[in-house]
């Protein structure tokens, strides 16, 4: 079933897909001219596939749930922010705050991702293939962060129990967040959320970052790091 | 907080439609700034042009006697209630004849660039100058949502900072008030609480000093403090920095064409190719230029 | 040593606490960390009065000339707006700063007489829900918990931009409040101090505050009141920018404002009183022609029905209450002498919810101390005191001769101090004289 946003309304378009009529059997969406919309396919609720053909704005796929959402195109800031299920993947590039306070599901970006790349994250799972932006999984609480390509500055600054896994040159480490062990147990785990999303890279290569757990109780020897 | 535009043409076959690309895009970034909003044109003049804005009660009659026998070989050609002066006098000469009016305010000068401002919607501010209709190599535009400093049109986006050279901020510094004081005692004048202005003063400073842009805006990373991604139209093109902390938006577009910067990317989708375009943003504490 | 000390005199600028929080922070090297709002006094509604009835004013009778005191809620854009039978919520207060019977009690005092409590950092448990007759959900920059359901099971989204007690600041929850339940809901490890962002993650700035209303409203069918609320700082400007994000509700929290949990410093020294702040709000939102089109509701410091008639008559909507309803839960009661010593303090002076030791139960995750608040009596509690704040309310309403308290006006004020006149644009009492408004 199709869409064009050139000629629905954004708000038409949302509520019907976050209220489809699960009796029919229309499971698959298309949605034509995006033209930079902002909230497209927020807080949609239900095991439906929606494919958007052009670039999105802000908040793309907000709170999904349980959708799988394409984008073959670009998307703005906070793209699946506080997404609690399911599959969002970007076929360009991402914003920033991409996967912000995700809670849940998968977000995939096959381009780079901005700054702020899951800020705040907590328990979502985020593959770049790309690179990312500077202050990417600050406060990172919990999740996977898998990036194929680079990161910029301060990355897992001020991390909990966030994982990273980067396969190319990060260039600098944020406040409590340290190189961390690539063992077996770490290794098939990178493994497993590779294999289910069809990414061909040696989980071997990679190195994990993670939290030192120096901030978790104050001590004033730490000061510096505030 | 704001919205901001540019877009450079790098294929002179646009040059026509420039004013129309622009009005798309400042259109689309009204509803981020509603309060007023302003755009710089530049189109390269073998003269100099002076952009003047006029107070009320005053119009182009009068200006053309009091600029009578100042400037030679003169044109004036009138926008709603902009004037642009058009005169083979250099600044050093026509710019004290043009400040002694009091009736007029000077909006930016230069042998391309035109400035037009305005309090209001800017669909509204648009359509009053006719925007859609100029033409020219490469623009900048503003759309205003004013924080902590009055709606008025010294209020308002872009700022000239110099010969062909104007200034759009989206964002909001923290030491304006001070850095504003010490800009007084170097000799610049402000008109407004605005902190964009005081950007745009310190910008001018530095250059006046003979120093470049690039090193104008990299040591600005220093001196001013606060969120914010300039735009900093120059006669050749333009720049853009994001501070090194970059929470406030920008993306870029480029095709062989041309290259569009916006706050959204909204702003660009209706841009020719736009969807064939490279998009990427630009990175914190990195001063960007095409034309220079 | 009594006579020696009769004729010591002391300093004002090292007074006794000073001396001992100097000493303290040289033996623990950390700033002092703790609960409640400012303690210092600071120009507020006491400084006003009303002028009341006279020869020219009449009043209306007791009981039977109706004082109506409900408000509508979030008309602007929302398709369901909120009426509230009285102009007075509860604040936003999270749970795992309070515990949950405190929440439930909150819940059950506030519907009892038609009227909201407001979720706070770290999301909406189903007994708040279940006993609040409406409940406000906030949308905070740690984004505890957040989730679309729970949006979508709101009466209301609160955006917190920032609060009295520390415009400018994070939530903040020590491990000793971080039990299993709360870790869990904030997806926190057990037992560690809580860092808190102080800016939301995915925008800053009200234009881009504008997009994110816009998503909320996307994912709840635009059915909601959208609150945005912030910290009396640049009240004037910030009311204005909330406006033109496209806000139903502003919520202005003066610097009397309490918290559970933060640098006292942040709490002393930041932010502006109630009072001046709300005079800048209304002021910002007459001149976009917004009042009473965009609601006002104000918090910091309210305690009567005084503060509340004169919150109104400036301009306010109605105001909303957090110190003062944990208060009538019992916090600082005289009660449990020896759990107050054993914090170092007394009742009338305890500001130790960071401490998770609530003598009283409020302010607590401990099972034992919890037990020491009864939700059901306790909810009484809460409910007779937002029943006696309303009868105070149409008690003053009346006597000014209006017959619904949104009538109240600020010429039916006079300040008893020239702060107050100036702060409030009211003229000093038994004067024509405005400070500033010659």
């Amino acid at each position: 079933m199709n869409f064009d946003l050139s000629k629905k309304t954004l708000s038409d378009v949302n509520a019907f897909l976050q209220k489809i009529d699960l009796k029919s059997n229309q499971r698959d969406f298309v949605i034509k001219n995006p033209l930079g919309n902002h909230a497209l396919c927020a807080g949609l609720q239900d095991e439906i596939k929606v494919t958007i053909q052009g670039h999105v704005g802000y908040y793309c796929a907000g709170m999904n749930k349980n959708a799988h959402i394409i984008v073959e195109g670009n998307v703005g800031t906070g793209v699946a922010e506080n997404m609690m299920s399911g599959i969002v993947h970007v076929k360009g590039n991402a914003s920033q705050s991409a996967g912000a306070t995700g809670h849940g599901g998968t977000l995939i970006i096959d381009g780079d991702a901005s700054s702020r790349c899951g800020i705040s994250m907590k328990g979502i799972d985020i593959i770049v293939k790309g690179s990312v932006g500077h202050m990417s999984a600050f406060m990172a609480q919990s999740g996977n962060l898998i990036i194929l390509g680079d990161a910029d500055e301060y990355l897992g600054d001020s991390i909990y129990e966030a994982k990273i896994y980067c396969l190319g040159k990060v260039q600098s480490l944020g406040a409590d967040c340290i190189e961390k062990e690539m063992n077996e147990k770490e290794i098939n785990h990178l493994s497993s959320i590779l294999k289910a999303q069809n990414i061909k890279a040696d989980p071997k290569k990679f190195k994990r970052y993670g939290s030192a757990r120096s901030l978790y109780n104050f001590k004033i020897d730490n000061v510096s790091n505030y | 907080m704001c919205g901001i535009v540019g877009i450079y043409l790098k294929n002179k076959k646009y040059n026509k439609q420039l004013g129309k690309l622009l009005t798309g895009m400042m259109n689309n970034m009204a509803s981020r700034g509603p309060d007023s909003a302003g755009f710089a044109v530049y189109n390269k003049s073998s003269k100099f042009k002076y952009t003047v804005c006029l107070k009320e009660n005053y119009d182009l009659k009068d200006l053309k006697k009091d600029l009578k026998n100042k400037l030679s070989n003169t044109k004036y050609k009138l926008i709603a209630d902009h004037v642009v002066v058009e005169s083979s006098s250099k600044p050093e000469k026509a710019l004290p004849h043009i400040k002694k009016i009091k009736e007029i305010d000077l909006v930016g000068y230069g042998k391309s660039i035109e400035i037009f401002k305005q309090v209001g919607n800017p669909k509204d501010v648009v359509k009053k100058f006719s925007l859609d209709k100029f033409s020219g190599s490469h623009a900048i535009g503003h759309t205003r949502m004013a924080t902590e400093s009055a709606i008025t049109t010294d209020g308002s986006h872009p700022y000239s900072t110099g010969e062909d050279e104007c200034l759009v901020h989206n964002g909001s510094l923290s030491n304006h008030n001070n850095l504003r004081r010490t800009l007084i005692k170097n000799g610049i004048e402000f008109k407004s609480q605005n902190d964009t202005e005081v950007a745009a003063g310190y910008i001018s400073n530095s250059l006046k000093n003979k120093t470049s842009l690039k090193e104008t805006l990299t040591n600005g990373l220093k001196d001013l403090d606060g969120f914010y991604t300039f735009i900093t139209g120059t006669q050749k093109g333009f720049a853009v920095l994001r501070d090194e902390i970059a929470c406030k938006p920008a993306v870029i577009a480029e095709t062989k064409d041309y290259v569009a910067i916006a706050s959204e990317f909204q702003a660009m989708a209706h841009l020719p190719d736009v969807n064939k375009a490279e998009i990427y943003e630009p990175k914190p504490g990195v001063v960007y230029s095409w034309g220079s | 040593m009594s006579e020696i000390k009769k004729n010591l005199k002391g300093f004002s600028t090292f007074p006794h606490d000073t001396i001992a929080e100097i000493q303290r922070s040289a033996r623990e090297g950390i700033y002092q960390i703790r609960g409640l709002g400012a303690k210092r006094k600071v120009p507020n509604f006491d400084d006003l009065v009303f002028l009341g009835a006279s020869a020219s004013r009449y009043p209306l009778e007791g009981y039977r000339e109706k004082c109506n005191t409900s408000v509508v809620i979030g008309d602007r854009f929302a398709k369901k707006p909120i009426t509230l039978d009285i102009p007075i919520t509860i604040a936003g207060m999270s749970f795992g700063a309070l515990g949950a019977n405190a929440k439930d009690a909150l819940g059950r005092g506030a519907s009892a007489m038609g009227t909201s409590t407001t979720t706070g950092d770290g999301g909406m448990t189903p007994e708040e829900r279940k006993s609040s007759k409406y409940l406000v959900y906030q949308l905070l920059p740690s984004r505890y918990g957040m989730n679309p359901d729970d949006l979508r099971k709101a009466d209301a989204i609160e955006v917190v931009v920032g609060q009295g007690a520390k415009p400018g600041g994070g939530g903040m929850l020590l491990g000793q409040k971080i039990n299993e339940r709360v870790a869990k809901m904030r997806n926190l490890p057990e037992g560690i101090d809580q860092r808190s962002a102080c800016r939301h993650p995915d925008w800053t700035g009200p234009d881009d505050l504008e997009i994110k209303i816009q998503e909320l409203r996307e994912i709840t069918n635009w059915e909601k009141p959208i609150y945005v609320k912030v910290g009396a700082a640049r009240a004037y400007y910030d009311t204005a920018l909330a406006v033109k994000a496209g806000a139903d509700v502003v919520v202005l929290d003066g610097m009397q404002g309490g918290t559970a949990a933060t640098q006292d410093v942040f709490i002393e020294h930041v932010g502006i009183p109630t009072l001046g702040a709300l005079r800048e709000a209304v002021d910002s939102l007459k001149e976009l022609n917004m009042h009473r089109k965009v609601q006002l509701i104000v918090s910091g410091g309210i305690r009567s029905g005084a503060d509340v008639a004169k919150a109104i008559a400036m301009g306010a909507d109605a105001v909303s209450i957090g110190s003062a309803a944990m208060i009538a839960l019992n916090c600082n009661a005289d009660m449990y002498p020896e759990d107050y010593e054993k914090l170092g303090t007394a009742a009338g002076y305890c500001h130790h919810c960071h401490t998770g030791r609530c003598p009283v139960g409020v302010a607590t995750q401990d099972p034992e101390l919890e037990k020491r608040l009864e939700p059901d009596l306790a909810g009484k509690r809460v409910k007779n005191y937002l029943a006696t704040l309303t009868l105070e309310l149409q008690t003053l309403a009346r006597a000014n001769g209006k017959s619904d308290v949104r009538n109240l006006e600020p010429e039916d004020l006079a300040a008893l101090t020239v702060e107050a006149a100036a702060m409030a644009r009211v003229p000093l009492a038994g004067t024509s004289w405005i400070p500033g408004h010659e």
